[in-house]
């Protein structure tokens, strides 16, 4: 009778470690409703979430170490300088439904992904000249890609492609991935069920994923997202604000966690548009380096970090965020904060202080408006830090906070701004996904877009690094090609670089087997691992 | 009630030679950041703390108010006038014209104001500073806000039209102009006050809804309504009371406001 007690201790601690490896729903919110749920066309946070959980793909880039691993695909092979690459299947894969996987399924994905019809980003990135994209069954389980010019980064592309099934009565519906779209309220959330023929399996042979169900419930406001992580209603919050993760850590501090550096950065930049309507003495300013500079090193961007972020992020560097660990150029080091040497090149460049003003060769004052999108707070904060810093060195400088469609029709349609401050999520790590960024010619090259010929020498070398990095096989190579452009990016300063976010997640501790990433998706990359505690059943 | 009245006089007054007396009493710039004590509590140096970028939240309470109060009374005659004018013609003269006066009336009620507003801010010159952003979005406030008190003013015309005296008026021989001056303003006095009182704690109000969104006063510029923002998110609002004075000072008031107004319409 005495080993009674002891019996039952056992047992329960026997079944609760087999229940946190098993079974259970895991609930988190998605922003908004998903615009579509074509695999092939994700458009923003809400689609893209579904189709990383339930697409089955070739080979997945492991968001922490950021190297392809094999999935669909045990082995592959890039050929002929990134003109072709080879995959050899896993075999005895299956969709959702039970119909088998093939080399043929990768023949239909490629087929429907290269659909000029179909418009979708994905499959952009793989168009990289004229001509048809060829697929070779060399095999049940073997399948080879002809592309007709060299493709970047081409293996790791494949992450975004989750398979489709050619065979499979329920179409585009059927999943390759760990989970499968059960159900569907709309306004109110999903439910993606475990994908009962999901072949991945854990070191003891146990079939994956652990849990039975993902539960994504549809909430764009940010605070009742909060509000229902800390009463246990969702399990996780993907990206935090800084103000929401010290109120969440105070609470409880080992849910939250600031996974690192991530590649989101804010961002300042002129407009030295010539189609642009403001003066031609301003756009002089824009225009000048040492003007760009100044203010660069007139702002305070570790202020900024530690007041408006709490310390959760960190003074940028310049166009890649130490976050991405192979393409940033870790020789350059953030632009110091030093008002002196501002006023110096300032000096240099003919303007001059007069009673505390600052103004140039002509006499006109330095006086420019920012805008920024309103309600974001943080922001809105960051330009009121500038107006301080550039107050410091004589310059004036009027904030003005605008609806987001205003502001965006001011920067790409009638270019009628001075300064803008935004900030971008750089969710491709290679430089391919930001040549319509650095491309003089590109609408998105917002300091001077849609140059018919490169308006200045540095940014018809920008454009020749550019399209060298875009054309060359090896990558060691295009890293040289886009340091190059980090360097120059870094020395001219088309776009003043303030700060990179961390990546703030919170995660109950009932979910086990989390790895918080700093690149997208951050707490739910590796889903097919999670698992419940009993407590949250 | 007497002793209510002079009591929100007093706080008025008080609040009102507070506001305008900021450079005096502030103990720094509104715009000044003291970066090194970010989200400070209240101390001898900075009597209400700071706010999340160091400001002094007592300098800017009491700028803040001097913009509100300043402007919200001036957003209101503008309005006032407006509906003085409008709503006057049309029950002046009545008929087709006040049937079509009402009509556009009730258009002018149905259009959205926030995105009206939002619109019109977005097609301003961006290199206004704050002080004349502030006074111009005031001013829109006032030529947006009048379609409601036009109403009443057409109601109180068409009365006063039917009355008696006026009757007895036009009988001597009074019209136009001067029937107006001698016989219809002394009367509309009391509902013009009355509308422009209801419409100050109104614009007061309405240029806190466009600080919370963040369309109302520039940076650094502070107003009631910007101060307000601090309140915006509550989950992470803790038990800090000297962040709900702003809020505070806008209900006292708005509320001295309305107890004057009552006693406006009491003599309307």
């Amino acid at each position: 009778m005495r080993r009674l007690p002891f019996l039952c201790m056992a047992l329960l601690l026997t079944c609760s470690a087999m229940l946190a490896q098993s079974g259970g729903e895991l609930r988190f919110c998605i922003p908004s409703e998903p615009n579509t749920f074509n695999p092939l066309l994700p458009q923003e946070v809400s689609s893209g979430t579904i189709i990383y959980l339930t697409g089955g793909v070739l080979l997945r880039v492991n968001r922490i170490t950021q190297e392809p691993q094999p999935e669909s695909a045990t082995a592959w092979k890039v050929l002929d300088g990134s003109k072709r690459i080879r995959f050899q299947l896993r075999e005895g894969l299956r969709f959702s439904d039970g119909t088998p996987f093939s080399a043929e399924d990768v023949a239909y994905t490629m087929q429907k992904l290269m659909d000029p019809e179909l418009h979708s980003p994905t499959g952009d990135a793989f168009r990289s000249g004229e001509g048809k994209v060829m697929t070779h069954v060399l095999s049940p389980l073997a399948v080879e890609i002809i592309f007709p010019a060299p493709v970047a980064n081409l293996a790791k592309l494949f992450d975004a492609v989750p398979m489709l099934s050619s065979k499979s009565p329920q179409k585009d519906m059927a999943a390759l991935g760990p989970f499968y779209m059960a159900e569907h309220k709309a306004g109110s959330y999903i439910l993606l069920k475990r994908n009962p023929y999901y072949w991945k399996k854990d070191s003891n042979g146990k079939q994956l994923p652990y849990l039975d169900a993902v539960r994504l419930e549809i909430e764009l406001n940010k605070e009742i997202e909060a509000l229902r992580f800390s009463r246990g209603e969702i399990h996780m919050i993907t990206s935090l604000q800084p103000d929401i993760f010290e109120t969440l850590a105070s609470q409880n501090v080992s849910q939250v966690q600031d996974a690192g550096v991530s590649t989101y950065t804010e961002f300042l930049w002129f407009n030295q548009s010539p189609a642009s309507p403001i003066p031609a003495y301003k756009r002089a300013w824009f225009v000048s380096t040492q003007f760009r500079r100044a203010i660069s090193e007139a702002v305070n961007r570790a202020d900024m970090a530690r007041i408006i972020f709490h310390g959760h992020a960190q003074p940028a560097v310049g166009a890649v965020s130490p976050a991405n660990k192979f393409w940033f150029n870790s020789k350059l080091k953030s632009h110091p904060y030093d008002p002196d040497s501002a006023l110096r090149r300032l000096q240099q460049d003919g303007f001059h202080l007069e009673n505390g003003v600052l103004r140039d060769k002509a006499g006109n004052q330095v006086e420019f408006s920012i805008i920024t999108v309103a309600a974001n707070h943080a922001r809105e904060s960051m330009a009121a830090m500038i107006q301080q810093d550039l107050k410091k060195v004589g310059i004036k400088v009027n904030v003005v906070t605008l609806d987001f469609h205003s502001v965006i029709e001011r920067i790409s349609e009638t270019f009628n701004y001075e300064a803008c401050l935004l900030g971008l999520l750089y969710s491709d790590l290679d430089p391919n996904g930001v040549m319509n960024v650095w491309l003089s010619s590109e609408s998105d090259h917002q300091w001077n877009p849609k140059q018919k010929s490169p308006a200045t020498p540095w940014e018809a070398e920008i454009d020749r690094l550019m399209r060298a990095q875009a054309s060359a096989g090896d990558e060691r190579k295009r890293k040289e090609f886009w340091d190059r452009v980090q360097e120059i990016a870094w020395e001219q300063e088309p776009f003043i670089y303030l700060v990179d976010k961390h990546a703030l997640v919170a995660i109950s501790r009932n979910v086990k087997n989390t790895q918080p990433s700093a690149l997208h998706p951050q707490t739910y990359w590796n889903v097919e691992q999670l698992a419940l505690e009993p407590a949250s059943h | 009630m007497k002793v209510l009245r002079i009591i929100a006089v007093a706080v008025l007054v008080v609040t009102g030679v507070a506001a305008l007396g900021a450079h005096y009493l502030a103990p720094a710039g509104y715009e000044h950041q003291f970066r090194e004590s970010p989200n400070a509590a209240p101390s001898a140096q900075h009597l209400l703390g700071t706010d999340d970028l160091g400001r002094d939240r007592f300098a800017r309470l009491l700028y803040g108010a001097r913009v509100s109060l300043l402007l919200a009374p001036l957003a209101a005659g503008i309005s006032t006038l407006l509906a003085a004018l409008v709503g006057g013609m049309a029950g002046y003269f009545g008929g087709w014209i006040e049937r079509s006066s009402l009509v556009f009336v009730d258009l002018f009620l149905s259009i959205p104001w926030l995105f009206l507003l939002i619109s019109v801010r977005a097609v301003l010159p961006l290199n206004i500073s704050p002080q004349a952003s502030v006074v111009v979005t005031f001013m829109l406030l006032g030529f947006l806000g009048w379609a409601a008190s036009a109403r009443v003013v057409c109601a109180g015309t068409r009365e006063l039209m039917k009355s008696e005296h006026i009757w007895l008026a036009r009988a001597m021989g009074f019209s136009g102009l001067k029937l107006v001056r001698l016989h219809l303003m002394p009367n509309l006095r009391g509902t013009l006050l009355a509308q422009f009182w209801i419409s100050v704690p109104v614009f007061v109000i309405t240029e806190a809804n466009l600080g919370v969104l963040g369309l109302g006063v520039s940076e650094p510029l502070p107003s009631l309504g910007s101060l307000l923002r601090e309140l915006q998110n509550v989950f992470t609002l803790r038990p800090e009371p000297w962040k709900f004075v702003p809020l505070v000072v806008l209900i006292v008031v708005v509320s001295c406001f309305q107890i004057l107004l009552n006693r406006s319409e009491v003599r309307a």
